[in-house]
């Protein structure tokens, strides 16, 4: 589905990535870990178009794509969720949902004084939360009042429901205690039955095991392997990423 | 979040989340009381005229507000808005009166110098990347030393009618109403429709709410900001407008207040001083609430002072109002 | 490399500031500092006008300098310090924190600078050598003995528009009007007092609630012109302007055609030009021959109308119109 071949990125001295490839298949969940400076975040960037890589290619299902900004990205088709959920917190869930992509009403009402269809809004909302079943009362709640579990799946409902092709998840699970990250992680596998592939990046190797189909370890700029977590142990993979481990043939 | 066990709604519950939160209904509760209260009173303030007058009495300060909500809104500030409106009032007056304009001309001019400052605010807040604070602390003082030099601190009179309009009256009943009142209201209840109703009005929250979120999420938050300053800009020149109309002169001491009174009005009608939260209606509220305690007070006989006494506690009460029932969220 | 271009550059300055500045004590001009609330201010305007005036006559040297607004007293701080660097022998100054301002008047003196307090009093009243003031007592007490006999014996129903809580000026003006007029304060025939600031759309905000209180106000005291103005228009909005008597204080161009005009009935007029030309001479006197003047002066005032009235003075507007301040 997305691929990238050979991408290269520097900052001034520093390479942060240094010919790296990746591969995301239809309808699986991919992890991406990898140790600080491993220059996990930079791909990830590449891959959400927040930059542009200075030299290589991403390809989106087989065709090349330049990918000008995070924007450019969206209306690729991809969709990123970001650490701080970029939610406007006094703001309902439904405005949230829709924010920035706002329906309008038809006809007149709709294009000369761009009046907002709020209802259809609010209704799309509660039929696509019940669908990703996210059990929260009201749709038109603020944000700021549900915990931060049900904030994490009010944004990657999101971006589910935008995405056509790949939704990016960064560190959904950082900030979530035990019950509310097991929440988050159902919801990432709805997300992938429902066709959608998930690029998920996480420090929390329980939370990879428990839910990648695969996992892509980047390690000093490049893709150091990529391994199926029911074949290999949890402190084999970490050894990879920290390089104890030779990295084996890419796959 | 499959199947969680949502707990049943207590009753009282439900009736809070029905119910507009405190800082929505605060305001208008605030100004019932002050009403009721300064009924029992006087018994010359429950009149029409009486409420006629203070409607005149509020509706500079009124509009001036409207544009303030807007920028606060946005999470910044507007301090230069009397200024800028003093300004507005003294081009459309020396041009109709010394430069023998047409009335209508010099109106439009007044409102183009208006907006540029509004405009020039914008750009210096979003591409200079002021602090909008700082930003219209400058042009405070650029358009009040304009203002001075250009009418040489003389006010001026015999505006002709086309100016006046706003300050003549019509007749509801036994009650004379200005026009500047109906159209104080009108543009309330058409920035209310924007705000509520339209995509733009959205983006306004959330760029004062989460600007990096609005901005990831696609709203370009520069030409949101500009407009918006832009737009507040075109409402002090209404305003201008408005105050030549009920003075009947072009003051260019005037509305040397109006930037505390407008903001005054703002937080008194619950909208956050922290941008993303509040409504515009409040701010009318505010400023009939301001209007309503100085007109009520002066019919009870109490000095001035407590006018003042009385504003600063409801600006207290209505902060902490909004900072109390924010930390329940 | 750049270190050093900053250094000479900053050591250039100073040599040219210093220039500058002492060029005042070179030319063996004596120096008088003169410091208003404003520049824009047409009552300061007009003194600054005077003092030139009397400045160019007597061979001295004018600095000015002004606040940004009324109400700036850290402008007014800096210019005191500048003048005194610079050599001014007297320092004339309207102060506009009456206060705050004590402080750096002392260090002035300390220093050897006479400084004369014009117009406004400083807090308290001998932190300056000398006051050239308008009696605003008196002015208060010539419109309310012309009120009082323009009533000619009616009962009167007064409404005070007055300034601010707290300032001297406007106390004054309003305890000279009541005694003028012969009552006490909390008299009854007083039925409304609120504040305006000296403000014109205050002033008709304030006008009108006092009518709605008391519809039958026949007699109006205002601080200054300005109120009076947005008094006058309360009053037409009400059609009430040919039946009830304004009186102000200041003696403004702008005012004096309002009473001109019949919007104002009589004012006080007060003399900023003579407030700055008197003290021009007397900083120029003592930089001559060491002579200190002290204590208060009073500039004058004149009551203004064009319809006499019985036991008070009063010019015509013509020469209202000749002396006033402001344009013409």
């Amino acid at each position: 589905m997305l691929q990238a071949r050979g991408l290269v990125k520097r900052y001034g001295q520093v390479t942060a990535l240094d010919g790296s490839d990746f591969d995301l298949l239809r309808g699986e969940i991919l992890a991406v870990i990898g140790d600080n400076g491993a220059g996990k975040s930079t791909l990830i960037k590449a891959l959400s178009g927040a930059i542009m890589p200075d030299e290589g290619e991403i390809l989106l299902d087989g065709a090349p794509v330049k990918l000008r900004g995070p924007i450019d990205a969206r209306r690729h088709g991809i969709e990123t969720v970001y650490q701080d959920l970029a939610v406007a917190p006094a703001m309902s869930i439904a405005e949230n949902l829709f924010l920035g992509r706002e329906l309008r009403r038809p006809g007149i009402l709709g294009s000369v004084f761009r009046v907002l269809d709020k209802k259809k809004m609010l209704a799309q909302t509660i039929a696509f939360m019940a669908d990703l079943q996210i059990g929260i009362r009201s749709m038109k709640q603020a944000v700021e009042t549900l915990s931060g579990g049900q904030r994490q799946g009010v944004a990657v409902a999101r971006s589910a429901a935008f995405a056509r092709h790949v939704v990016i998840l960064d560190e959904p699970t950082a900030a979530l205690g035990v019950k509310e990250s097991n929440m988050v992680l159902e919801l990432i596998r709805r997300v992938r039955d429902r066709g959608l592939p998930v690029i998920l990046i996480s420090h929390n190797m329980p939370h990879v095991f428990e839910i990648a189909d695969r996992i892509h370890i980047q390690r000093l700029g490049k893709r150091a392997a990529v391994v199926n977590p029911r074949d290999i142990k949890m402190s084999d993979a970490v050894a990879i990423m920290t390089g104890a481990l030779p990295s084996p043939a890419a796959t | 979040m499959t199947a969680p066990a949502v707990a049943p709604a207590r009753g009282w519950r439900v009736l809070a989340e029905r119910l507009p939160p405190l800082s929505i209904i605060g305001p208008f509760v605030a100004l019932f009381i002050a009403c009721v209260f300064f009924s029992f009173e006087s018994d010359r303030f429950l009149t029409g005229q009486n409420f006629s007058l203070i409607a005149q009495q509020v509706m500079v300060v009124g509009v001036v507000a409207i544009g303030q909500t807007f920028v606060i809104l946005t999470g910044g500030i507007d301090l230069a808005c009397g200024m800028v409106m003093a300004l507005g009032s003294i081009v459309m007056a020396k041009l109709a009166v010394e430069l023998g304009v047409s009335p209508h001309a010099a109106i439009a001019c007044g409102l183009l110098v208006t907006v540029f400052f509004g405009w020039l605010n914008g750009v210096l807040v979003t591409f200079v990347r002021l602090p909008p604070f700082i930003v219209t602390l400058g042009t405070l003082n650029i358009a009040f030393a304009i203002t001075q030099i250009y009418s040489k601190a003389q006010t001026i009179s015999d505006l002709p009618d086309p100016l006046l309009f706003f300050g003549e009256t019509f007749q509801i009943g036994s009650t004379a109403v200005t026009y500047g009142t109906v159209l104080m209201l009108f543009l309330y209840l058409m920035f209310w429709l924007v705000l509520r109703e339209t995509a733009v009005g959205k983006h306004i929250y959330a760029v004062g709410n989460n600007s990096e979120a609005a901005r990831l999420m696609g709203i370009s938050t520069r030409r949101v900001l500009i407009g918006v300053y832009t737009l507040a800009g075109l409402l002090y020149g209404i305003a201008s407008l408005l105050a030549v109309a009920r003075t009947g002169v072009g003051d260019p001491q005037a509305g040397q207040t109006d930037n505390l009174d407008s903001i005054t009005a703002v937080v008194l009608g619950g909208t956050s001083l922290f941008g993303g939260r509040g409504m515009i209606m409040g701010s009318l509220v505010g400023a009939l609430i301001v209007g309503v305690f100085r007109n009520g007070l002066t019919l009870m006989g109490v000095a001035s002072v407590y006018q003042i006494l009385i504003t600063g506690i409801l600006v207290i009460l209505a902060v902490a109002t909004d900072r109390i029932t924010r930390r329940g969220a | 490399m750049k270190e050093q271009t900053i250094r000479s550059g900053r050591r250039l300055l100073t040599i040219l500031l210093l220039a500058c500045t002492s060029t005042a004590a070179y030319a063996d001009d004596v120096v008088i500092g003169l410091i208003t609330k404003t520049d824009t201010n047409p009552f300061f305007v007009k003194m600054k006008e005077g003092a030139t005036q009397e400045a160019k006559a007597k061979g001295a040297k004018l600095m000015t300098a002004a606040g940004k607004i009324d109400g700036d007293n850290a402008s007014q701080v800096t210019a005191i310090e500048n003048m005194v660097t610079a050599g001014a022998k007297a320092i004339l100054i309207t102060p506009s924190d009456t206060k705050a301002i004590v402080r750096s008047i002392k260090k002035a003196r300390d220093a050897g600078v006479m400084v004369i307090a014009l117009d406004t009093p400083t807090d308290p009243q001998d932190a300056t050598d000398a006051l050239f003031a308008t009696d605003n007592l008196k002015a208060g007490i010539l419109i309310g003995q012309y009120a009082k006999a323009a009533m000619a014996g009616k009962p009167a129903k007064i409404a005070t528009l007055d300034l601010a809580p707290g300032i001297t000026v406007g106390k004054l003006r309003h305890d000279g009007f009541l005694q003028g007029f012969g009552i006490k304060e909390g008299d009854a025939s007083i039925v409304c007092s609120q504040d305006t600031q000296g403000d014109q759309a205050k002033g008709q905000t304030a006008m009108e609630n006092c009518l709605q209180k008391a519809p039958d106000i026949n007699v109006v005291y205002t601080i200054n012109e300005p109120a009076a103005a947005g008094a006058y228009q309360a009053l037409k909005a009400a059609g009430k302007q040919k039946g009830v008597l304004i009186v102000s204080v200041d003696g403004g161009c702008a005012g004096v055609k309002n009473v001109k005009a019949g919007v104002i009935a009589a004012t006080s007029q007060q003399y900023p030009l003579k407030m700055a030309s008197m003290g021009v001479a007397a900083g120029v006197e003592f930089a001559k021959t060491g002579k200190k003047t002290s204590g208060y002066t009073d500039t004058g005032v004149t009551l203004i109308s064009d319809k006499k009235v019985t036991g008070v003075d009063s010019k015509d507007t013509k020469f209202g119109l000749d002396a006033c301040w402001g344009t013409k």
